[in-house]
């Protein structure tokens, strides 16, 4: 803290006299050789980490033919054909996939911003009996691995008669304990002279809760109903086991069938790799700053 | 319902009491009350069911010879699961590939992670461009990332032995050879995952004041000098948590096990979930799979707590 003070000072101190100008002159030079060094080391490093990419993306607009010859053919070959993506939008597994991708997707975020913003509410404005239990029990939810819990889950599911529904693939994912807490801290930030005046006004929690606080949150809202939303959408382990039915198959479950009976089909596996990615890379593309914000503002890893 | 009934009229003094809370009556109290487990019911239902009771089923099944293939527990078995785990060959080496998956991705995950972060960081044209490059991977499905990477791993023709025999190197058969099949795994890992901790880092770097590196600019330190007396300490709490994260998720491996290699060659890619899912769903035994996954939640929980205490500590000293 010392240093910190020390620093800001000096900085203020120098800022205003033109005097400290001459040293500078060789840490500039040295800055400038290191930012170009930077910028090139690092857009070495950005290409290496496109190419898988690109790759894929190229093998996916060969022939079958030339992508089984091997890396350098797919790489000389300068023509382009989408005959792997015909072939996969006539077969027709991929429609059932998308489908089920972005129902399971879209009612798991819907619920999931629903519930945890009314719990983040509940837990961040009321003050109730039983309340430090619920927040005690919902923070030792977060070191939960919910992938450990597969086994359980799908027995109960199974009990419940809810294997092969999308349902299934829903309801274990709903709870999500960090999404909670984003909205709580959120809400906890929030100026409540708004609430007051509406309570005053005579309206109810819900109605508060509804009108006022919600049409306040609208980046949090964002933010966690894409990150739960791409989540959904990756989550492989949960669907593998609790969906056997092929046309329930959500997009990474039917991929991972794509590998075994495509057999050497290599343009058509990269074609449909490239076809489960796409939405995501979309979404990617309008929402990058939100997705960004979303991943570093709550740490939700894989 | 509550909501009917009109609030007290709230005398003025309250209406401006410090905490916010505008009346302490007995009727705005039980009022709150009953909101409060209202608005929570919703969430607190799924959370009972789908993390509460999964994780005391697991712990109960764990002493049962609770089968798959038959209703019910089964016959109480004590801890004769956790003792036939312990005595398992197949356990241990599940374990231990599990762990050295974990060192193999969480060096080079932290490292080139906090590199890429700090020097795009200093960049201030195409930022754009490195995001896309290190942090899209992150967004695409474990499945897409596993076709990508068994088709460049392909022996002899893929895009990664290819590359090899340009080098001049001994071209390897990489998720077919039991001693790189891992390694092939965790490169996939990092390739797909960086961008995670590329983001925290970033996220991180935001936090430290732009006059700090202007001071130090001004007494002559060297770039190089100032990563190392600035942004290094400065970023030492974003370090903790991307490890801590890193390790966490590297012990729930599976996607992509399952996706590149299911375990193979032979079992020298077999993992701790991979490993749990085929004793329940292969060999339909609950009771055994339960025993398994109730270690590795130990392990799990174990991790998380030391992160927890851990930001409890920072938060008290900063």
């Amino acid at each position: 803290m010392a240093t910190t003070t020390g620093t800001t000072r000096r900085n203020g101190v120098s800022a205003a006299a033109p005097a400290a100008q001459e040293p500078r002159e060789k840490t500039k030079d040295s800055t400038r050789a290191f930012n170009v060094t930077a910028a090139v080391v690092l857009t070495v490093f950005a290409v290496l980490w496109l190419l898988p990419s690109l790759f894929a993306l190229k093998t996916s607009l060969t022939t079958n033919s030339t992508a089984a010859l091997g890396a350098p053919a797919i790489l000389s070959d300068l023509q382009i054909t989408f005959g792997s993506y015909l072939t996969l939008f006539q077969a027709g597994d991929i429609w059932n996939w998308y489908l089920s991708s972005f129902i399971t997707s879209a009612v798991t975020t819907v619920l999931t911003v629903l519930f945890a913003s009314m719990g983040g509410y509940a837990l961040s404005r009321l003050r109730f009996p039983g309340r430090n239990l619920v927040f005690l029990l919902m923070i030792l939810g977060i070191m939960v691995p919910a992938q450990v819990l597969v086994v359980p889950t799908f027995q109960m599911l199974d009990a419940a008669g809810l294997l092969n529904t999308y349902w299934a693939v829903i309801f274990p994912q709903v709870p999500a304990v960090i999404a909670l807490f984003v909205f709580k801290q959120f809400f906890d930030g929030l100026p409540r002279e708004l609430e007051e005046a509406a309570r005053i006004d005579g309206a109810g929690y819900w109605r508060i809760y509804r009108q006022v606080v919600m049409p306040l949150s609208g980046p949090v809202v964002a933010a966690m109903a894409i990150v739960t939303f791409v989540g959904v959408w990756n989550n492989l382990i949960l669907p593998l086991f609790v969906l056997s039915n092929p046309e329930l198959m959500t997009i990474p479950v039917g991929l991972a069938t794509v590998q075994g009976s495509f057999g050497q089909m290599f343009a058509d596996i990269q074609a449909s790799a490239v076809l489960g990615a796409l939405p995501l890379v979309v979404l990617y593309m309008i929402f990058q700053r939100r997705i960004i914000e979303g991943v570093a503002g709550t740490g939700i890893k894989g | 319902m509550t909501t009917l009934t009109t609030p007290p009229p709230v005398p003025p003094s309250a209406a401006t009491r410090p905490d916010g809370s505008p009346d302490t009556g007995t009727r705005v109290k039980t009022r709150d009350a009953r909101a409060g487990w209202l608005f929570l019911a919703p969430f607190a239902f799924f959370y009972a069911l789908f993390l509460i009771v999964p994780t005391l089923y697991m712990l109960i099944t764990s002493f049962f010879n609770t089968s798959l293939v038959r209703p019910g527990l089964g016959s109480f078995a004590g801890f004769a699961n956790y003792a036939e785990m312990f005595g398992r060959a197949d356990f241990w080496s599940a374990m231990w590939h599990t762990l050295q998956f974990t060192l193999y991705t969480t060096p080079p995950l932290v490292v080139l992670a906090f590199v890429f972060a700090v020097l795009a960081n200093r960049l201030k044209r195409g930022q754009w461009f490195y995001r896309l490059a290190f942090f899209l991977p992150f967004v695409l499905p474990s499945a897409t990332i596993g076709l990508i990477w068994v088709f460049i791993f392909t022996p002899g023709t893929g895009l990664w032995p290819t590359v090899q025999g340009w080098l001049g190197m001994e071209p390897t058969a990489v998720l077919a050879d039991p001693s790189w099949a891992m390694v092939g795994i965790a490169i996939a890992t990092v390739w797909w995952t960086i961008g995670f901790n590329f983001v925290l880092y970033l996220a991180g770097l935001q936090d430290i004041p732009r006059e700090l590196y202007e001071a130090a600019a001004v007494d002559g330190a060297s770039p190089w000098q100032q990563i190392r007396s600035i942004t290094l300490p400065l970023l030492s709490r974003t370090t903790t948590l991307v490890v801590l994260l890193q390790i966490i998720a590297s012990l729930k491996i599976f996607d992509q096990v399952y996706l590149m290699t299911q375990g193979g060659p032979g079992i020298s890619t077999q993992v701790a979930l991979t490993q749990i899912a085929a004793i329940g769903f292969t060999d339909n035994r609950i009771g055994a799979a339960s025993a398994f996954s109730v270690l590795l939640f130990i392990v799990i929980i174990a991790i998380a707590l030391i992160r927890q205490l851990f930001e409890r500590n920072q938060d008290r000293s900063a």
